[in-house]
């Protein structure tokens, strides 16, 4: 077990030395500098602007800012942004917990209800509900973020007025923030009702951004259901007389929660992708936006060290996966 | 004790009732995140409104809603007769806002206007490479070669010696990279070695005190109470930072904020049909144009520019673009809001067999291609920079030009422009202080031209000797009649399509008062309060 470990972690870094490079390059690929994009349609003095270059240190020839990039990894410093002149890890920490609180969110609303109209459909095939619940994830699955997100801005929160618009809280609470992420933040707060408001805030995002996950995980459930009420330990378990009930959730969904839980974590990515969008819509404080925004300003420390970290969970993430698959199949260990 | 501090809240009451001061927060929907708070760092709208608007004040003011300037933490000044001297006169009793982080010790003085300008000019100041990337504004607008001195001629006493008469001077003096910080707060951060915090930490003269700023979410304001020009009518605002501007409509619609501000053109019918909410608008100080290289084959040729300004039907496209009533065809390289604006100029009509005529004249073969660069994502100036660039293609096809649209992301379109790829680009220019200077000499002078930020890479001497000339002079009727005789000259050579004078909304609930839109598009609210 201990070999399997070490290869994984080995292979890491070079993994990790492959997303430096290619963040560094992407980013310098684009035409235009910070200084540029700072101006704007204003002039440029070039004298100015080549002072500017070299106490940015972008005056030095690429093979040289690589070697100091890396080399300030190296001491763990991720550097500050060209614009806000806020460190990168101080402005990843700040946002990254809006991703997730409302990446979570989304997934626990698509997880439960997609498991459900899953389960459902594929009990009642070829019912009105099955074809409504096929019918509708298609149209989820299809659904343009933007459109979708404001369609129901307007009807629940102006029309009927049930859902605020847009944000985290509303701005009447003034919340420290303490951990990031605001459900906790306003149950630490002494505001009273604040808790409440932050809830109301992340349905409508959480729906949003929950849809296409809540598409795919409700039709992989259903086929997945399908197939595992056609076994033979199903049938037996019927013959054995258990419950309905126990037939399909012990036996039937338990068995076919292997695929879905293989979706659920390729969802977590896509989660995090599309969260952009619908971080714009809410005005939702994330790290989306941040990117996006520091991609345009060529603010490349951001650029490069906010991939770094994403790509630094994404590896995480995946270097447990692995470790569990090696524990739960040891013929994932042997492999060489 | 008790009885002093219940009388004198009950004054502070009476007091706040009678000057019309709102408990309530007045909250804004704004568009972007600002970058940071110390304003001479950065050249964005946004960041302007957040710290230049709010928190910093300069020696010269705008009057709200106009380009006027009127004395601000300057009382009076006096100018030279040669132009080169500008001498100010400070105002007694303007204190420095008090905050956990920085108590002054004293009134605002010389000492504070010479720090926040030499920090800029002199790089031997102890402040001057702390900004990494330079001072954009103050260095686009050549302050360090206009700038030959400031001098302290006593505690309420500041001297400017230029090097060259430059009327725009006074105005230049009103925009946000010439705010005044306090040099008792630099030196302090200087000591404790926490330059950083300028930037997060401000501290000005003005109406609101920072108080907390979260990227991406809000920027939350407390109102001075030691503000010199009296009582701030809101006692809180808030920017909830708003990206989409559909969402930020919905918010005011939803009472979330009480003003939204860069509503879409589409949606004015809308606003202005809602019993509650309402439109500010005015003429801005804004040109959209599409600059034609006329270092580039066929186009430095006068009667192919002509023939393409003929060729576009800019009343279609105004429609198409801004909408009824949402912007004034552009004809001149600025405004009719600015001085010297000659009226008297028109557009040719539009005219394809004369187009067609001028180019054959001229030996453009038919099918010649030119290369059209645009941005992606609109702007005030171009809301919706594809479909322009689509109906220029459509209407040149028509006089057999042949376009290639290129979309570009802003930042690579600004570089590729500059470095005079283009045959043609779409943009605009927004002016900063109301002068007919700040649109001639960055887009359509000879060194704009050599340097690409002149996109046309146009230069006339003619052109350039009469806004020289304009710029050193100071009185307002000698130089109407200079950039009225360069006017004259940009209608003959046409090196620009001017093609629109976009018009600036802000949407409101009606019970927000006191909010003046500006022309150059800052958002000021010292005067704003909601009802």
């Amino acid at each position: 077990m201990f070999s399997f470990i070490a290869r994984r972690v080995g292979l890491l870094i070079p993994t990790f030395f492959g997303i430096t490079l290619l963040t560094f390059a992407l980013i310098r690929l684009i035409p235009g500098d910070p200084v540029e994009v700072m101006m704007g349609e204003r002039r440029v003095d070039p004298e100015m602007h080549a002072q500017a270059m070299e106490r940015l240190g972008l005056n030095k020839p690429l093979y040289a800012q690589y070697i100091d990039y890396v080399g300030k990894l190296a001491h763990g410093d991720l550097g500050e942004s060209l614009r806000t002149r806020t460190s990168v890890w101080t402005e990843f920490t700040a946002l990254f917990p809006a991703t997730l609180e409302l990446s979570l969110a989304a997934l626990i609303f698509a997880g439960i209800l997609g498991l459900l109209a899953g389960v459902i459909a594929a009990l009642k095939r070829g019912s009105l509900f099955d074809h409504g619940v096929m019918g509708i994830s298609l149209a989820g699955y299809s659904m343009p973020i933007f459109w979708w997100g404001l369609i129901l801005i307007m009807f629940f929160s102006v029309t009927l007025g049930w859902t605020p618009v847009s944000g985290r809280i509303d701005l009447l609470y003034d919340i420290p923030p303490r951990t990031g992420f605001m459900l906790i933040d306003t149950l630490l707060s002494d505001e009273e009702g604040s808790f409440i408001d932050a809830l109301r805030h992340l349905i409508l995002p959480a729906i949003v951004l929950g849809t296409i996950p809540l598409a795919v995980i409700a039709r992989m459930t259903r086929s997945s259901m399908l197939e595992v009420l056609r076994e033979d330990y199903v049938r037996t378990a019927r013959a054995k007389g258990l419950s309905p009930a126990r037939v399909v959730f012990v036996h039937g969904l338990r068995n076919a929660l292997i695929p879905v839980l293989t979706v659920f974590g390729l969802q977590v990515g896509t989660l995090l992708a599309g969260a952009v969008l619908t971080e714009t819509i809410f005005s939702w404080p994330g790290i989306g936006k941040w990117l996006i925004e520091a991609i345009g300003a060529r603010d490349y420390p951001v650029v490069q060290n906010g991939i770094l970290l994403i790509a630094c969970l994404v590896i995480l993430v995946n270097f447990v996966v692995d470790i569990l698959y090696g524990f739960a199949n040891p013929r994932i260990r042997h492999q060489r | 004790m008790k009885l002093i501090s219940l009388r004198n809240s009950i004054a502070l009451a009476l007091f706040s009732v009678a000057v019309g001061v709102s408990a309530k927060p007045l909250v804004v929907c704004t568009e972007a995140s600002p970058e940071g708070f110390d304003i001479v760092q950065y050249t964005t709208a946004t960041t302007a409104d957040a710290s230049a608007e709010t928190i910093l004040e300069r020696l010269v003011a705008f009057t709200p809603g106009t380009t006027d300037t009127v004395p601000g933490l300057a009382e009076s000044w006096e100018i030279s007769p040669d132009g080169l001297s500008y001498t100010f006169h400070l105002r007694h009793g303007v204190k420095f806002q008090t905050t956990d982080y920085f108590k002054p010790t004293r009134e605002m003085n010389a000492d504070d206007v010479l720090w926040s300008f030499q920090r800029q000019l002199d790089v031997n100041h102890p402040w001057h490479s702390k900004s990494v990337i330079g001072f954009p504004y103050f260095e686009s607008m050549d302050f360090q070669n206009l700038l030959k001195r400031v001098e302290k001629i006593d505690d309420y006493t500041v001297k400017f010696t230029l090097s060259r008469p430059e009327s725009p001077f006074l105005r230049d003096l009103a925009m946000p990279f010439t705010s005044i910080y306090s040099a008792e707060y630099g030196d302090q951060l200087l000591k404790s070695n926490k330059t950083d915090e300028l930037n997060s930490k401000p501290i000005g003269t003005g109406p609101f005190i920072l108080v907390r700023y979260a990227k991406d979410a809000q920027v939350r304001y407390k109102a001075n109470p030691d503000y010199w020009k009296g009582v701030v009518p809101s006692e809180a605002l808030i920017f909830a930072i708003t990206l989409d501007n559909n969402t930020r409509l919905q918010k005011l619609k939803a009472n979330e904020c009480q003003i939204a501000l860069y509503p879409k053109p589409d949606d004015i019918a809308s606003i202005k049909a809602d019993p509650n909410l309402k439109i500010a608008e005015l003429e801005a100080m804004m040109t959209s144009y599409v600059a034609m290289n006329t270092s580039h084959k066929y186009l430095s040729d006068v009667r192919v520019r002509q023939a393409i300004n003929m060729a576009f039907d800019k009343k279609a496209y105004l429609r198409a673009l801004f909408g009824e009533g949402k912007a004034t065809e552009g004809v001149g390289p600025y405004p009719p809001t600015l001085l010297g604006y000659d009226n008297d100029i028109q557009n040719p009509p539009r005219d394809l067999d004369k187009a067609r005529a001028l180019l054959k004249e001229a030996g453009v073969p038919e099918g010649t291609t030119f290369t059209l660069f645009s941005r992606n994502g609109g702007a005030v100036t171009n809301p919706n920079p594809l479909v322009g660039a689509q109906m220029l293609q459509s209407d040149l096809a028509q006089i057999g030009l042949k376009v290639e649209i290129r979309v570009l992301e802003w930042g690579e379109m600004l570089k590729r422009a500059k470095g005079g790829e283009h045959d043609m680009v779409f943009t605009g220019w927004a002016g900063d202080n109301g002068d007919p200077d700040n649109f001639l000499t960055p887009n359509l002078s000879c060194e704009a031209a050599k340097n690409g930020e002149n996109y046309a890479r146009w230069c006339n001497k003619t052109f350039e000797d009469a806004i020289t000339q304009a710029r050193e002079k100071t009185e307002p009727a000698e130089r109407a009649a200079l950039y009225k005789e360069a006017q004259q000259v940009f209608s003959q050579e046409q090196p620009w399509i001017a093609l629109a004078y976009p018009k600036l909304f802000t949407a409101l609930r009606n019970n927000v008062e006191g909010y003046h839109l500006s022309p150059l598009a800052n958002n000021n609210f010292a005067t704003t309060r909601v009802k």
